[in-house]
């Protein structure tokens, strides 16, 4: 009874958490993407529009949920939620964190600590693909009905290559468990570079298949081709309205938290820090920290509007108090994993968001050649280099 | 709770096969069928195959699927027109049914007499290092040419697709 309560109890945490996260990741969005743009971004709800997230959520829970009357109304109804809820608990095997000890509780930080998690991302990510292919299709629209193919196209072909490029370091970790992956990453090599598979060596050449690939399977920009605007007018979500669209927006959010996780755990040494902390790593969260409660402070003595001495004084102190609490004894254990993971995940989220501030999408005939006569090649290349350097190691 | 589990799945699984029958349209049937598999691939875990059940997510539910969907979505294959029943099917159909669900489940209770319930957790050889470990062992002939049959597959499908373009 002790693992089932305290699995309710970490998904009590986690699932608020994430829900949160993923509205956030809107705000987030806009406003990188704007000030890519040389704009502002969100500004007027809230200070900086950081209230925009619930305007937007009050907004598309009371908007009017408008069923077309054409629809194949059992698929339309469950495309959305089958799309949201596969992209939602593949995050549930994803370890963020060492196993811990609070109140003499040992657990690890995450949902499941599985034998096959990696294989079960890859199932419940693929099995994503039928919320949009059913929206598509059961919209009866044939600019939906397009998104939804090139959706179910794309996600075929460039699971392939994504599949062989996880393998590749799943040759040198020797296993399929999520934690022992991150534990394979662990120490520095000559004591100050990370010992992580994207550092160094061929799997430099994994992790950048790895990432491309993801670009596709969570149809981003270059390659959101389901929902191309100037084509499809939105592509296979182009009926839907209200908490339904909303829905294949958390979706896609969720698979990008998903896939960012992912890579961290397999690529870049999952909540190890990027310097030993014998060399001081576990300052860096709260110099970090410190530093921008300085620039904050700053802000505050010397202010632009009369406002920000207040504002900006008393946010300064709120990051003060989070970087002292990266040192406290007990809180200390919990919190720095969960910084380094944030952060490298983090980091490759806003890679995605630059990402779409910067590339072109692609063609169709483009999108499919590049992933049968590029990466498929080069990932099975790498995959065949990797497995010759490992077997001519273990000899 | 492995009880409860288990009717339940299995009952997810029967339903969903027997819907893949008796539905209309291509694409219903088509879903049922992902939900069999869904459910076949709890089942497995309840038994222990840790690495069969993912395997059974990723390539059936996952992929084969996902190809049945997309070609019955691109033929925009409409539903089907109830054919004439043929007098002889609709009398002795499902008492042969169920003639051999009896005798199936009379072979597999006599060849397994000795057979224990199973326990979840009890079985802890099902996953990926021991699977792996049986492949490229004791089974090796077998997967060898398990694998040339797929390539032997994959050039005929390149061969066929050619020609129609020419």
């Amino acid at each position: 009874m002790d693992f089932i309560l305290l699995s309710i109890l970490k998904t009590a945490i986690a699932a608020p958490v994430l829900l949160g996260t993923l509205a956030y990741l809107v705000w987030i969005e806009r406003k990188v993407l704007a000030h890519v743009q040389l704009r502002m971004g969100p500004s007027r709800v809230g200070p900086h529009g950081l209230l925009q997230p619930i305007a937007d959520a009050i907004k598309l829970l009371t908007k009017e949920d408008f069923i077309p009357s054409y629809v194949n109304h059992v698929y339309y109804w469950l495309a959305p939620w089958l799309a949201l809820m596969f992209a939602v608990t593949a995050i549930s095997v994803i370890p963020i964190g060492p196993i811990v000890e609070i109140f003499g509780v040992k657990t690890n930080m995450g949902q499941a600590d599985i034998s096959i998690g990696l294989l079960l991302i890859l199932g419940l990510t693929g099995m994503g693909v039928y919320g949009i292919a059913l929206a598509g299709w059961s919209s009866n629209n044939k600019y939906s009905l397009l998104g939804g193919l090139r959706s179910s196209a794309q996600m075929i072909s460039y699971e392939l290559p994504m599949a062989l490029a996880i393998a590749s370091p799943l040759l040198i970790v020797n296993t399929l468990n999520l934690r022992e992956i991150v534990n394979g990453q662990a120490g520095y090599v000559f004591g100050i570079i990370p010992n992580w598979n994207a550092v160094g060596g061929l799997q430099m050449f994994s992790f950048l298949i790895y990432l491309i690939c993801a670009f596709a399977e969570t149809n981003r920009i270059p390659f959101d081709l389901p929902e191309a605007e100037n084509e499809l007018v939105s592509g296979y979500n182009t009926e839907y309205s209200s908490m339904k669209f909303a829905a294949f927006f958390m979706a896609e959010y969720a698979n990008i938290i998903t896939a960012c996780s992912v890579a961290t755990t397999l690529f870049l040494g999952g909540w190890h820090p990027i310097i030993p902390n014998e060399l001081g790593g576990q300052f860096i969260p709260t110099l970090i920290c410190f530093f921008f409660a300085g620039v904050l402070f700053y802000h505050a003595l010397n202010p632009a509007r009369p406002s920000d001495r207040l504002s900006m004084g008393v946010i300064g102190a709120i990051i003060l108090g989070l970087g002292l609490m990266f040192q406290v004894p007990v809180v200390k254990d919990l919190a720095q994993p969960l910084f380094w993971f944030a952060s490298k995940a983090g980091f490759l989220i806003f890679v995605f968001i630059w990402v779409r501030g910067t590339v072109p999408r692609f063609r169709y005939d483009q999108l499919m050649r590049f992933a049968w006569l590029v990466l498929f090649p080069a990932a099975l290349l790498n995959l065949l280099l990797t497995a010759f350097v490992v077997a001519a190691k273990s000899n | 709770m492995d009880v409860i589990l288990f009717t339940f799945f299995a009952l997810v699984a029967i339903v969903g096969a027997v819907s893949l029958v008796l539905q209309k349209h291509p694409i219903s049937s088509a879903l049922s069928l992902v939900s069999v598999m869904v459910a076949l691939s709890v089942l497995f875990l309840l038994l222990g195959a840790e690495f069969i059940a993912a395997a059974q997510l990723v390539v059936y539910s996952g992929a084969i699927m996902v190809l049945f969907v997309f070609v019955i979505m691109l033929l925009n294959a409409g539903a089907e027109r109830e054919s004439r029943k043929g007098g002889l099917a609709q009398f002795l159909g499902l008492p042969l049914t169920a003639i051999l669900l009896v005798f199936a489940s009379y072979v597999i209770t006599q060849s397994m007499s000795n057979a224990k319930a199973v326990k979840f957790g009890a079985f802890t050889g099902g996953g990926p290092r021991e699977v792996g470990w049986e492949l490229f062992t004791r089974y090796l002939l077998p997967f060898e040419v398990t694998s040339i049959l797929i390539l032997i597959a994959i050039a005929g499908a390149v061969v066929l697709a050619r020609k129609e373009i020419d």
